[in-house]
């Protein structure tokens, strides 16, 4: 279709100008403010241009190392716990059965409820004294647990509660994709003599490899950029055995004052979103332009 | 025969288990928020109470609840109205035009929407106290629709392709102009897209954390800074933040048993054909 440049602005121009006012700009000013050695609360100009400064003075913070091997691990643990129930839940209930769309209504709840609910509902629930968790635990005669005072078992609870949060997507995504299995290749393998392992890990999960592969992109992205649910649980601590990269990022600028070092670490953060990201894209490009 | 019954009560029976795991933290939020201080610390298991709605009206009187319950709603609302209004027009312009710059635009958006809100919060902090946009809603307006516009395009350019250019190209022979064909034809016509499109936008809006606790001030806090600010060192008045943790959900919780297939449907979008 032939269309004049004019009517190809009206329809574009609005949306990419906010994009651009309050969230590129709002990125590549991140990249500017790393260069500058700034304290929170004093006026811009006392700004001073420190160069890479920030950067060396973020990777030689033990603090920020230990954030970074705190948020892999975290990401690591709870996607590959996520990514396998998922899959394995998918596997077991893939079969249509009646009221099948209610329990999938149910299992979209945790994602939908805002995070800090979901922070707030965790934290009761961890309490040492009158937590639900310990009074199940006492139920079956495990004694009570100092959940978010003791450093290991304070980022079990963070990884408990982001498990409990995504799991339902990857088995949702997983469902729809089984969903889309052909049957008639199914039945083939059948005659063929597939048994059930076989069936599964022969023709089922090769069929759906690439939706498993957009999920694991998706669900890393998400647990790198994880913020509010331990803001609320545990605010990194005790001590910073749950201090995640976006909370220290946090913490550092809003409560440490250092925004120049805090939009450092942020970068950080940012590179290794983007290149998940990138990847993402290759996986699936919803907007290529044969489309 | 019979194997087959007791394989559907299994499979039944690991639905409920997992929908009962899925409602457990839910149930405690809003079972929390009916009961008195006293009670919460003494008996957690005890099920079995009076309910009260006095940390709601503790929260709704004493706290300024009703103001930050306007502010949510108001950037909620808003910040939908005007993604949706930018977002189709662009899905639109998008995936009906070919022009230079075309791929640049649709890779830059789509790599926005995976940018970390943490990551933001620093730059727009100093931005909008520039721009004097700090402590006011439509700071927070125009940040929430410039986050949203990039699945919003993204979603809505699926339900775009799927219009059949005929259609429009028919209205047009038949006297219409540009603006009458997307209004009168095309609109009408990706509704579920809208749909999707309005509940993602007005959840994300509407849960926001971290920016709305850096750019809004006591007047302009929304319902989730609120809470938060809840929880001191001191100890947490339990019933009084789940009063607060329930408003929260609530607007969710109706979406989701409303419109569970769009809220699917946007959610494996893309990934999953069909």
């Amino acid at each position: 279709m032939r269309t004049s440049r004019f009517t190809i602005a009206v329809y574009l121009a609005p949306a990419i100008l906010v994009m651009a006012a309050a969230c590129l700009y709002p990125v590549l000013k991140a990249f500017e403010l790393s260069g500058y050695k700034w304290d929170m609360g004093t006026a811009a100009s006392s700004a001073k241009c420190v160069g890479f400064d920030n950067f060396i003075a973020a990777f030689s913070n033990p603090q920020v190392w230990s954030s970074l091997s705190t948020t892999l691990l975290f990401a690591a643990v709870c996607v590959s716990a996520e990514m396998v129930l998922g899959i394995a839940l998918a596997l077991a209930l893939e079969r249509q059965v009646r009221g099948m769309a209610v329990f999938r209504t149910i299992f979209i709840l945790p994602m939908m409820i805002a995070p800090i609910a979901v922070g707030l509902a965790w934290r009761y629930m961890f309490d040492a004294q009158f937590g639900l968790i310990n009074a199940l635990l006492g139920v079956v005669g495990i004694a009570p647990k100092t959940w978010l005072a003791d450093p290991t078992l304070a980022f079990v609870a963070i990884v408990i509660a982001d498990i409990w949060q995504w799991t339902p997507f990857v088995f949702i995504m997983m469902l729809a994709a089984l969903a889309g299995v052909d049957r008639s290749v199914l039945e083939a393998s059948r005659i063929d003599g597939a048994r059930m392992w076989h069936e599964i890990f022969l023709v089922k999960l090769p069929m759906v490899m690439h939706v498993i592969a957009i999920t694991l992109v998706m669900r890393l992205i998400d647990a790198f950029r994880v913020l509010e649910v331990v803001y609320v649980l545990t605010f990194g601590g005790p001590g910073n055995s749950t201090e995640i990269l976006a909370l220290h990022v946090y913490k550092t600028a809003f409560i440490g004052q250092q925004i120049g070092v805090a939009a450092a670490v942020s970068i950080l953060l940012l590179v290794v979103v983007a290149v998940l990201s990138w990847a993402a894209l290759r996986l699936s490009n919803p907007m290529k332009d044969s489309a | 025969m019979k194997r087959s019954i007791a394989a559907a009560s299994l499979h039944y029976a690991v639905l409920i288990f997992l929908a009962l795991l899925c409602v457990m933290p839910i149930v405690v939020i809003f079972a929390t928020s009916l009961r008195q201080q006293v009670q919460i610390f003494a008996e957690p298991l005890n099920f079995l109470f009076m309910p009260t709605l006095e940390n709601y009206r503790a929260v709704l009187q004493e706290d300024k609840l009703d103001r930050y319950l306007f502010n949510s709603l108001f950037v909620g609302v808003v910040s939908t109205v005007i993604t949706l209004v930018l977002g189709c027009m662009a899905a639109y312009g998008l995936a009906r035009f070919r022009f230079k710059g075309r791929t640049t635009i649709a890779y830059t958006t789509l790599l926005l929407r995976t940018v970390p809100l943490a990551v933001l919060a620093i730059p727009v902090f100093v931005i909008w106290n520039n721009w004097n946009l700090v402590n006011s809603l439509w700071g927070l307006v125009l940040l929430y629709v410039a986050v949203n516009l990039p699945f919003t395009i993204w979603l809505l350019y699926g339900f775009v392709l799927q219009v059949p250019i005929e259609l429009e190209e028919a209205a047009a022979i038949d006297g219409c102009g540009p603006f009458r064909v997307f209004t009168l034809v095309f609109l009408p016509l990706i509704a579920p897209g809208l749909a999707a499109a309005s509940i993602f936008t007005f959840r994300i809006a509407w849960n926001e954390f971290i920016l709305a606790l850096v750019l809004t001030d006591r007047h302009t806090r929304t319902l989730p800074v609120a809470a938060s600010l809840f929880i001191t060192d001191m100890g947490v008045d339990w019933g009084k933040v789940m009063a607060m943790g329930s408003l929260i959900a609530i607007p969710p919780l109706i979406f989701t048993f409303v419109a569970a297939r769009q809220i699917i449907g946007g959610l494996t979008a893309g990934a999953v054909k069909g």
